[in-house]
């Protein structure tokens, strides 16, 4: 009894555990008033000072947004929400952009110092040049003479679209046309900034390419967007991290990440996703309803996704691998963690229609408090896709008893020359390995430390060095004596 | 208009003449039904749990329904041509959806065992009918809601607590006709607490070249410390749709059974919904299908684990040629507060041809922690490597290809609980990938036992 009365402690220690990114930055920022119609969408694209045909397409994508109703498939309770109020850009009042870290504004520094991604120190430890977005407008780039010799291209979509019209007008949309969804296609009218990165034929990147999205203004939409296309021969690992400060109101977060991937490329995304989940009554927090695919359009291309998601109220997110060219590979690694009343529902897809494609798929999910975690996912074989490959592991983890762990993979095959694979387990965690620690000396609350890191070390691994240690103090931060 | 239209049409016109050849506890639940259908559409091709089936299309063709209930003139004898060695059974007959019983067996039925005619059952049996007709398939569902509508008659089975059925009860359906019919069946089962008992049910098509919809609603309910097995077998023409559902509700320490076994068919639309209620309780659904030619094979399966402590195993096997489709979606729900509960869920499937087609989507949700659950997926051919030994071993292509397929559905055979059916099974199964599965099989024991009864 008193065992049970200590974890229980733990886990209100665990979770009530203060959300340590939850700040406001004061600075000055440019908010239009709330509300979505067709002037908002030229003004934006008159702010940004964009070409005609950005303008058509934004239009076009809010013409057909507004025929979409919201999707409600998904294993998600999702409270109605009002698009007419919300604000849909931010801007930080700037003139012009920094020339240099000097002039970046003081308070946005200490933002970045507080995340623990100082410029300075990330420029001189570890070499990774960062495209920091904050409320949509980029405002520092670092490495960006270091990449322009090697002819890559990473600037905000913004400038790409100014400097580079070509490549964004080719490539945007391409794989995320804005009729794929309610939520693309919001983004495609409304999209306020991102990233654009351009690896030319034969270039290894040098460099792990990073971006920290932060939503800062209260009330205010974040619609990223980002574009990255590896041509031939080359290779890129791209870093995404976000968090949000703490706010009441929900907030709401669409983005898209449309990739690229060329003969014989390569790409890496990565992304830690610890966004504000809400309080421990489920109260605020940012909704995340992401569309990120890539599409492997070369021969020998790979695409490989790794995720933690361990943030947001509800997380709608599904990163997915077309595998058009032959022989392609697509990764998925995953772990998604949700507390209190957070719900995910997040997987990917895999739409093999390259002969001898291969994709592997490792899902760990973690619920603990009274949230539900679910596992969606799909494997399309094509007819002509012979000889493919696809593994799919997924795995739950459950640490309450209040808590709920869903797998609902989705599994279609047409030829007899491809095999595909899914197996998937729920248990509790393992009180005998929890005991074996505690025989060795070893606290409940480190031993559920031990046993969630081992659980998902599979995926962890997959992370940049960066990343993984961030991801793993994430998920002990997040867990720690979560046991039911 | 919609499928569905046609058929609440014509029971606005002939309602009173359908009521009139039913019996009162039947048409009891018309009117709801009629309800539970206003404004509702049958599940189209796409939609969720219906990713390759169109019930909408199934439903669409123009069919005659036998609403009079005018005796259809069927040959007993002329289905079973072959027969089920050692498997003597309590036979009844279903010709399209009129029950016809069986006169000689009723009487090998232990004391208090009821099997009789939903539509003409008196006494006793009127009174279990009444009780619990339409109490475990919900009226919600549409494809429930329609049977209800339609349905005139079927079969009740009743076995009393504490009794034990040792002979295996069979029921043989008939589709039998001259111009394109629709059939609604209905079964009621109720297994009081403490009983046993199994039942085959083989569904056969003995016009070839005419179109049958034939939709059966089973329903069970299988007391505390029951044990029931129901092995569903169909062996129906190509021109043959059939979409059935079965829904059990299972008590405390029961023990259920379900194999669904589909040999040869048109399109199949099966729907195994399992509610278990009660505590200790055990559920084993399994179920096999070989698709050739265009066959469509689709099963759904829910298995919903109410409360604790209780077990459930699933496993479903496809074997698919030429353009065959197959289809499993299947879901396993702990709710929350079920505590010590295992659950597992299997789905394995080769796609023997370039055409054929298999779709699946294992599901699990579950909302509690103190659980054993997984479940696995696979679509994938034979080992070459197999194939390669047993052919420099001197066994052909062909044959070796056949060996391993039969080695594939062996351990769906495996789980059937009545020797001499499992026996069968291995010989129907092997004269079906051979392609030598002219007829019906496992109702041929009960032609024998028939013809030696008559003599």
């Amino acid at each position: 009894m008193d065992k049970e009365q200590n974890s229980k402690n733990i886990i209100d220690e665990a979770t009530e555990g203060e959300y340590k990114y939850g700040f406001v930055t004061n600075i000055d920022t440019h908010v239009i008033p709330k509300g979505l119609n067709e002037d908002v969408v030229r003004y934006i694209s008159s702010i940004k000072g964009e070409p005609e045909w950005l303008l058509d397409f934004r239009l076009r994508a809010y013409r057909h947004w507004q025929k979409m109703e919201m999707p409600q498939w998904a294993h998600l309770d999702i409270p109605p929400i009002d698009f007419n109020d919300i604000s849909y850009y931010a801007a930080p009042k700037q003139k012009e952009g920094p020339r240099s870290m000097d002039e970046v504004d003081p308070e946005l520094r200490k933002t970045f110092d507080k995340l623990g991604i100082s410029l300075e120190e990330q420029m001189r430890l570890s070499g990774v040049a960062v495209d920091a977005v904050m409320d949509s407008v980029s405002v520092k780039t670092t490495y960006k003479e270091r990449l322009a010799e090697l002819g890559v291209i990473f600037c905000s979509i913004s400038e790409a679209v100014r400097d580079y019209p070509d490549l964004v007008k080719r490539y945007l949309g391409s794989v995320v046309p804005y009729t794929d969804n309610f939520y693309a296609a919001l983004n495609s009218a409304v999209f306020s900034d991102g990233s654009f990165v351009y690896i030319p034929k034969g270039v290894r990147c040098p460099m792990e390419l990073s971006t920290y999205f932060r939503i800062n203004a209260a009330d205010t939409g974040q619609f990223e967007r980002t574009l990255i296309v590896a041509d031939d021969d080359s290779y890129v690992s791209y870093l995404e991290g976000c968090t949000a400060p703490m706010r009441d109101e929900n907030q709401l977060h669409a983005a898209i990440v449309e990739i690229v991937v060329e003969d014989r490329a390569m790409v890496k995304y990565s992304t830690v996703q610890n966004w504000y989940p809400g309080d421990k009554d489920g109260k605020g927090g940012i909704y995340n309803f992401v569309t990120k695919r890539g599409l492997c359009r070369g021969d020998f291309s790979k695409l490989s996704w790794t995720q933690v998601e361990t943030g947001s109220a509800i997380t709608w997110k599904y990163p997915s691998c077309v595998l058009a060219g032959d022989n392609s590979v697509g990764e998925f690694y995953s772990v998604a963690l949700t507390n209190n009343y957070q719900q995910a529902d997040t997987g990917t897809k895999m739409i093999h229609l390259g002969k001898n494609s291969r994709s592997t798929i490792v899902s760990k999910g973690i619920s603990a408090g009274h949230s539900q975690n679910s596992y969606r996912g799909l494997v399309r074989v094509a007819p002509k896709a012979t000889n493919c490959r696809n593994y799919t592991q997924c795995d739950s983890l459950l640490l309450s008893d209040t808590s709920g762990a869903h797998t609902f993979p989705y599994i279609d095959v047409r030829n007899d020359s491809s095999v595909v694979e899914h197996e998937a387990t729920t248990s509790k965690i393992n009180e005998e390995q929890i005991f074996y620690c505690n025989q060795r000396g070893i606290s409940t609350e480190d031993a559920i430390g031990l046993i969630v890191n081992g659980y998902a070390k599979e995926v962890l691994t997959k992370l940049p060095m960066e990343f993984a240690v961030e991801a793993q103090k994430l998920l002990q931060v997040s867990l720690e004596g979560s046991i039911g | 208009m919609s499928a569905l239209k046609q058929y609440t049409d014509l029971f606005s016109q002939y309602g009173e003449r359908i009521n009139a050849a039913s019996s009162a506890a039947l048409n009891a639940l018309r009117p709801a039904a009629l309800a539970a259908l206003e404004g509702k559409e049958l599940p189209r091709k796409g939609s969720e749990d219906y990713e390759t089936t169109d019930l909408d299309a199934m439903y669409a063709p123009d069919y005659g329904l036998n609403i009079d209930r005018i005796d259809v003139a069927a040959d007993i004898d002329e289905p079973f041509r072959c027969d089920v060695p050692n498997l003597s059974t309590s036979l009844y007959y279903i010709f399209n959806d009129s029950y016809h019983g069986s006169g000689f067996t009723s009487g090998q039925l232990p004391g208090g065992v009821i099997v009789d005619s939903l539509r003409n059952a008196t006494g006793t049996a009127a009174d279990i009918i009444r009780k619990h007709y339409g109490t475990v398939a919900p009226i919600g569902d549409p494809q429930v809601a329609l049977n209800t509508l339609l349905a005139q008659d079927g079969i009740l089975v009743y076995i009393p607590a504490g009794v034990a059925v040792e002979k295996p009860i069979q029921l043989v359906n008939l589709l039998r006709a001259n111009s394109p019919v629709m059939t609604n069946r209905r079964a009621l089962i109720i297994v009081e607490p403490g009983a046993q008992a199994k039942m085959l049910v083989c569904d056969h098509t003995q016009s070839d070249g005419i179109d049958f919809l034939n939709t059966q609603v089973v329903e069970v309910i299988v007391g505390k410390g029951a044990t029931f097995d129901l092995y569903d077998l169909e062996e129906a023409s190509e021109r043959t749709r059939r979409v059935s559902s079965v829904w059990v509700r299972q008590a405390a320490e029961s023990n259920v059974l379900i194999n669904g076994i589909t040999l040869t068919n048109g399109t199949t639309r099966n729907d195994y919904h399992i509610e278990i209620e009660g505590e200790h309780a055990e559920t084993r659904l399994l179920g096999m299908a070989i698709g050739s030619n265009s066959q469509h094979i689709d099963n759904h399966t829910y298995i919903g684990h109410n409360v604790g402590y209780c077990h459930s195993n699933e496993l479903f096997k496809y074997v698919l040629d030429d353009e065959a489709t197959g289809a499993f979606t299947g879901k396993i729900l702990v709710a929350p507060g079920s505590p010590r509960t295992e659950a597992y869920q299997s789905n394995r499937n080769i796609c023997a041809s370039n055409t054929a087609k298999m779709y699946t989507k294992p599901q699990l949700e579950i909302y509690t922690d103190d659980v054993k659950c997984g479940h696995g997926s696979t679509v994938g051919q034979l080992d070459q490597e197999a194939m390669f030994y047993m052919q420099t071993r001197g066994i052909s292509c062909q044959e070796a290809r056949t060996l391993l397929m039969q080695a594939f559905m062996s351990d769906v055979i495996d789980g059937v609980r009545l020797e001499a059916l499992k026996g069968r099974l291995h010989h129907l199964v092997e004269k079906r990938f051979a392609g030598t599965l002219a007829q019906c099989g496992t109702c041929a024991a009960a032609r024998t036992c028939h013809a030696k009864i008559k003599k």
